[in-house]
């Protein structure tokens, strides 16, 4: 609970912060809050690769991407009255909605006696694989992962066919410079 | 009393509403690209303790097999967190590729600075 | 910043502990948590370290940006292989069980195969965007 208030706690953080470079930091540290608040709900291997991710990787790219293009944000022009309203509305519905669902933590919630059981029965004895994320990852849901794994395929040439090229010096029409 | 119980049993909830409910606004009302796409990510991140939350068990550990344990938490949004916090960062490369690609080509992250310069033409 | 002494000598110790750990994740991924995915992150990061204490082209001298775009379709290739070798074998897609004499050992067998592929499909991406954005810096 004490993470999860820190978490709500840096959100608004990085809502007020106009210095993207502050913001990216709290992106940092959120995402390794939000690892800790994962190890808590039991997914541990979710939170290595959110550790990994969310603070590692994630956070270089942003910082790569501040060097190119500019750290400062400029003051919003339009009053944010309007996405404030659409922001309370949903959540107040949302909250609404969360008194029909189920405690947390019960185990006998629908979501936990679908397929879950028949995972944690039989993966030890049909693939001899002690850790049942790996198992229903590449084995019993392949097909998913394999779908998985080609939309990152997609994303990876996606950005090289957009950043490899050599970048065109030439001043021409469409280059402009705003702002400066 | 009853108030208690509601706050124990539907705070992760909440706390996830609250994180999507940001990610919009930020979304919505901030006119950078870099802003907006730590919106999205936090928007992202909020899916993930939705998911993550009922799969919880009390008393569960995690779901690794060993003879001293009985009770384990669920696997299966795991699984399909697990990889989507990877199609996550790959999809927020694209992202920022396109905000480097923009940047170059309009000399601006801001979306109000790129609008005005469409209309002085 | 890249010539400060205690940078290089802290990378140097540390490069091939993060190396090890994230061989260590990958081919551990069956009794502890970890797998492909981790796996791949990790070594990126490694890479990624490398490349900002010892500057992007020497990182680029050991791990060229050449190998990291091939990687990228070859992990797919790997997964997708696997699913049609057991097709070949006379079961469905993506069922490992004909891979060995005993189906619950095939299983293990490719579940091992398929974390590679997507190693090597996510390590190699990873590399391959940071190294595209490096390169606009300049």
């Amino acid at each position: 609970m004490v993470l999860l208030t820190l978490l709500a706690a840096i959100t608004i953080g990085i809502i007020r912060m106009r210095n993207l470079f502050a913001v990216v930091v709290l992106g940092g540290i959120y995402s390794f809050l939000m690892a800790s608040v994962m190890i808590v709900l039991d997914a541990v291997d979710v939170a290595m690769t959110e550790a990994a991710v969310g603070a590692g990787i994630s956070t270089v790219l942003m910082l790569g991407v501040l060097h190119l293009t500019k750290t400062q944000e400029s003051k919003p022009k339009h009053t944010p009255l309007l996405p404030l309203f659409v922001a309370v509305a949903t959540g107040a519905a949302l909250v609404f909605g969360t008194f029909d669902l189920p405690p947390f933590g019960l185990a006998d919630t629908p979501v936990n006696l679908h397929v879950a059981p028949y995972y944690l029965e039989n993966s030890l004895r049909e693939t001899l694989v002690a850790n049942v994320v790996s198992s229903v990852l590449a084995s019993y849901r392949g097909f998913d992962t394999l779908g998985e794994t080609a939309v990152i395929f997609t994303a990876g040439i996606a950005v090289l066919l957009l950043l490899k090229g050599k970048r065109k010096l030439k001043p021409g029409p469409k280059r402009r410079r705003i702002g400066r | 009393m009853d108030l208690l119980y509601q706050i124990v049993a539907h705070y992760n909830h909440w706390i996830t509403i609250f994180l999507m409910v940001s990610g919009l606004y930020i979304v919505v009302s901030r006119g950078n690209m870099v802003k907006k796409l730590v919106g999205l990510g936090l928007f992202q991140t909020s899916v993930y303790l939705l998911y993550l939350t009922p799969g919880k068990i009390l008393g569960g550990t995690p779901p690794v097999l060993s003879p001293d344990f009985s009770v384990y938490s669920n696997p299966l949004p795991h699984v399909l967190i697990l990889t989507a916090i990877v199609v996550g960062v790959a999809t927020l490369a694209l992202g920022l590729a396109l905000v480097v690609r923009i940047n170059e080509e309009f000399g601006t992250i801001e979306e109000d600075e790129i609008f005005a310069g469409d209309e002085d033409e | 910043m890249r010539l400060d002494v205690i940078f290089r000598v802290g990378a140097k110790i540390l490069l091939p502990i993060m190396l090890l750990f994230a061989l260590y994740v990958q081919f551990h991924g069956d009794f502890g948590p970890g797998g492909g995915f981790q796996a791949g992150v990790m070594s990126a990061a490694m890479v990624i370290f490398y490349a900002i204490i010892f500057g992007l082209e020497t990182a680029q001298k050991v791990f060229p940006p050449r190998l990291a775009e091939i990687m990228v379709p070859a992990g797919v290739g790997i997964f997708a292989g696997v699913g049609v070798i057991g097709m070949l074998l006379g079961e469905n897609y993506l069922n490992y069980s004909p891979l060995a004499d005993d189906p619950a050992h095939g299983q293990e067998y490719g579940i091992l195969l398929v974390e590679f592929g997507v190693l090597v499909t996510v390590s190699g991406t990873m590399v391959a965007i940071f190294y595209c954005f490096m390169g606009r810096g300049r």
